[in-house]
């Protein structure tokens, strides 16, 4: 089919006679999922060697979607360069805005004013809600049950709404800006939120009712994908996947930012390590993002929700580096600054990349059921792991 | 009450008299492959509304709604889509079987049709082996799956087709055992005699707990049967794109898509035949008003009701429950299934040697 099938067929690491049936032994079965697939919600590529139902190997292959943001941020001032990176994890585009602004502030060493920062936490929160319910829907239809996919998005929409009111986008933010956020919250904001609040701690309920509680989906998840904890920390996983694993990674708890460290909330670990463990850790966390915003979203002090900058801002000559914790994970911002306007280097860390080099070795012996559901746990954002 | 044989002596009557019998003989055949055929389309067009209709109405959605008032013309818009759509056949493609396969796929499906009992003495072909030929014809549909999955020379259909034929086979026995409980208490394969024992009462009421069982097994095997949610491996949307029709299109899809929901219906009306007595109204005991405002109801209706009744569960699993996986497809059929309608027809066979039944 694809050359690539070719090339891995011809390696060495498959037994001779890959792909021929007849010969005993060596009975395997290359298959493309992807760069088309309704499971990889993106142009995500993996080489699947099969035997039978049974998966040997996954080579995921990237780079369809490759639009060398990190070079085109060289040409970018550190205004510009935000709005870029909204494209990356464009589900959690706010976190990736306060990341960047979060390095750009530490460079310039500006103090952001308190209410920037409640407001920020706001977002980044009800960014993580919208975030985690689209994934909670599209896992759900990988597994074959569409239905929840419909209750998701009813919620969904109604964060969207909130976030166009105030942010004048549903989807690419870029509301966060170095030094605060771009423009003050809208009057309505407060209260459209609360009634999100309330409508949203029922529909969770609603969730664990439809899927969670599921026989069949619980066949599905549990021993599925297991992923120690040690591979966990090794790969590089972050965010629900390692905390699935019980490795603890939360950035808002290990190196607060914002006001992270003024609310009160949980991190989410669990014991299972498999693909019911990383559900069950996404679907806590929509309560405990729920209850960092009802502690929040009364108390937002009043003052200037924008600090003092320079229209041209230039970053002193070092190398700066920051960190948040979107909702897939660990997102690190790496800046080398020569001392101009533009940057010289800019380099993200993205939690999909890592998360994703642990699927092959999460799903060898598993089916190929398996593997869909075991990657619908990781909730891949392809732009994010090539960016 | 109104019967649909009067209009079908009428007409054989008047053959028998215009024509010689042979000749008279052949039209009735026309007419009976005229009517399979538009009943085969019509069903499919209303069973595809009806899906996307109940579908839509459990996703919070509306469904289609512009095509014709409440969206009634949706099916047929798609059906004109379908068929000015181009049919292609990939390279490397076995032609024959290609193309064969989706009028296997629907031939099997008509075929199925001709022991079902529509309405009172509304029946194409009173077999008096109606039960087993339902069960063997409708092994046959496994073959235009895999026939399907081999010759596309696609890795996702022959998985799909691979997954289907184990199904299949598999779900067949639960199906056939339970199908075969009916039968041990009515003492016929007979379509209608089968109908006519349940005229006191169905046997979803008479046969107590052990015929319920029988019933929701029959159900849960019927579902996997014919590749539907949650067991549409063969299909698997997320995991192996269409499963063995990944590589068609147009018309020949199109045939694919009809044939799975008039086996839908088929399995539907089979079950509502044993389990629920076909075209006979609802009785209660010696309540003679009750019974006879029943009685009222044309048969048609009795048995479409009870057919869409079955046909909207059936639905209903496929927008709840998430897809199984392979092997536990399998071990339910085996570990589960097979071993409690085993025990299940034995129980059936004691009580009807007893005599416990109603």
């Amino acid at each position: 089919m694809y050359r690539q099938t070719e090339i891995i067929k011809d390696s060495s690491e498959v037994s001779p006679g890959g792909g021929d049936l007849e010969e005993g032994g060596g009975a395997e079965f290359v298959i493309n999922v992807g760069p088309q697939h309704p499971a990889t919600h993106g142009v995500l590529h993996l080489v699947i060697t099969l035997n039978g139902e049974t998966i040997k190997k996954v080579e995921p292959h990237l780079g369809f979607i490759h639009r060398s943001i990190e070079k085109m941020c060289e040409s970018l001032t550190y205004r510009q360069f935000i709005y870029v990176t909204s494209r990356m994890d464009y589900l959690s585009s706010h976190i990736n805005n306060h990341g960047c602004a979060l390095c750009v502030e530490k460079g310039l060493q500006v103090e952001i004013p308190p209410r920037a920062q409640v407001i920020r936490v706001i977002m980044d929160e009800l960014t993580r809600i919208a975030s985690h319910e689209l994934w909670w829907g599209a896992m759900a239809m990988d597994l074959g049950a569409f239905t929840p996919f419909f209750h998701a998005f009813r919620e969904r929409e109604t964060i969207n709404d909130i976030m166009e009111e105030t942010c004048g986008a549903r989807l690419t933010m870029n509301y966060m800006v170095p030094g605060g956020v771009m423009a003050d919250i809208h009057p309505n904001f407060q209260k459209r939120v609360k009634d999100f609040i309330i409508l949203f701690k029922s529909k969770v309920d609603e969730y664990d009712e439809l899927v969670t509680g599921n026989v069949i989906f619980r066949n599905r998840m549990k021993g599925v994908g297991f992923l120690s904890k040690e591979d966990a920390i090794s790969y590089g996983c972050t965010g629900p996947t390692a905390r699935g694993s019980t490795a603890s990674c939360d950035i808002r708890k290990l190196y607060p930012y914002e006001v992270y460290d003024k609310v009160e909330f949980e991190e989410i670990l669990e014991t299972g390590c498999d693909s019911f463990a990383r559900y069950m850790v996404r679907i806590r966390e929509l309560r405990q993002s729920i209850k960092i915003i009802e502690q929040l979203i009364d108390n937002i002090p009043e003052g200037d929700f924008q600090a003092k900058t320079k229209a041209v801002l230039k970053l002193p000559k070092g190398e700066f580096y920051s960190r948040v914790e979107t909702a897939r994970g660990e997102f690190g911002v790496y800046i080398v600054s020569e001392g101009g306007a533009t940057p010289y280097r800019i380099r993200f860390r993205s939690p999909g990349f890592s998360n994703l080099s642990a699927l092959d070795h999460m799903i060898r012996g598993g089916k190929i059921g398996d593997l869909i559901a075991a990657m619908g746990t990781l909730d891949l954002v392809i732009p994010d792991i090539d960016r | 009450m109104w019967s649909l044989s009067k209009i079908t002596d009428t007409i054989q009557n008047w053959l028998n008299q215009t024509f010689n019998p042979t000749w008279a003989l052949i039209f009735e055949m026309l007419i009976v492959g005229v009517c399979v055929i538009s009943l085969f389309a019509i069903l499919g067009l209303i069973l595809v509304l009806m899906e996307r209709k109940v579908s839509a109405w459990m996703q919070i959605r509306l469904g289609p709604n512009r095509v014709g008032p409440k969206g009634m013309f949706q099916s047929l818009a798609d059906t004109v889509k379908l068929l000015v759509k181009e049919g292609l056949t990939p390279g490397g493609a076995d032609k024959l079987l290609f193309n064969l396969a989706p009028f296997v796929a629907m031939i099997v499906a008509m075929l199925l049709m001709a022991p079902i009992a529509f309405a009172k003495d509304f029946q194409m072909w009173d077999l008096n082996i109606g039960v087993l030929y339902v069960s063997a014809i409708s092994s046959v549909s496994v073959i235009g799956i895999l026939m399907a999955g081999w010759a596309s020379n696609n890795k996702y259909s022959l998985l799909g087709a691979m997954r289907s034929g184990a199904q299949i086979v598999s779900y067949e026995l639960s199906a056939g055992l339970s199908a075969l409980a009916i039968v041990v208490l009515t003492g016929s394969l007979s379509v209608s005699d089968i109908i006519y024992s349940q005229a006191d009462g169905w046997w979803i009421f008479k046969g107590h707990i052990p015929a319920i069982i029988a019933f929701v097994t029959f159900i849960i095997a019927v579902t996997a049967e014919t590749n539907r949610a949650p067991f549409d491996l063969a299909e698997a949307e997320s995991e192996l794109t269409a499963g063995f029709h990944t590589e068609y299109s147009g018309m020949k899809f199109a045939l694919f898509f009809l044939a799975e929901y008039v086996n839908v219906f088929i399995v539907c009306a089979i079950g509502a035949t044993l389990f629920l007595g076909g075209w006979m109204p609802f009785h209660i005991g010696n309540w003679q008003g009750f019974n006879h405002v029943m009685d009222f109801i044309p048969s048609s209706i009795w048995f479409f009701g009870k057919t869409f009744f079955l046909i909207f569960v059936i639905m209903w699993f496929r927008w709840t429950f998430p897809r199984l996986r392979i092997d536990q497809l399998l071990n339910l059929e085996w570990k589960y299934l097979l071993p409690i309608s085993m025990i299940n027809l034995l129980l059936i066979t004691a009580m009807a040697i007893l005599k416990w039944h109603f």
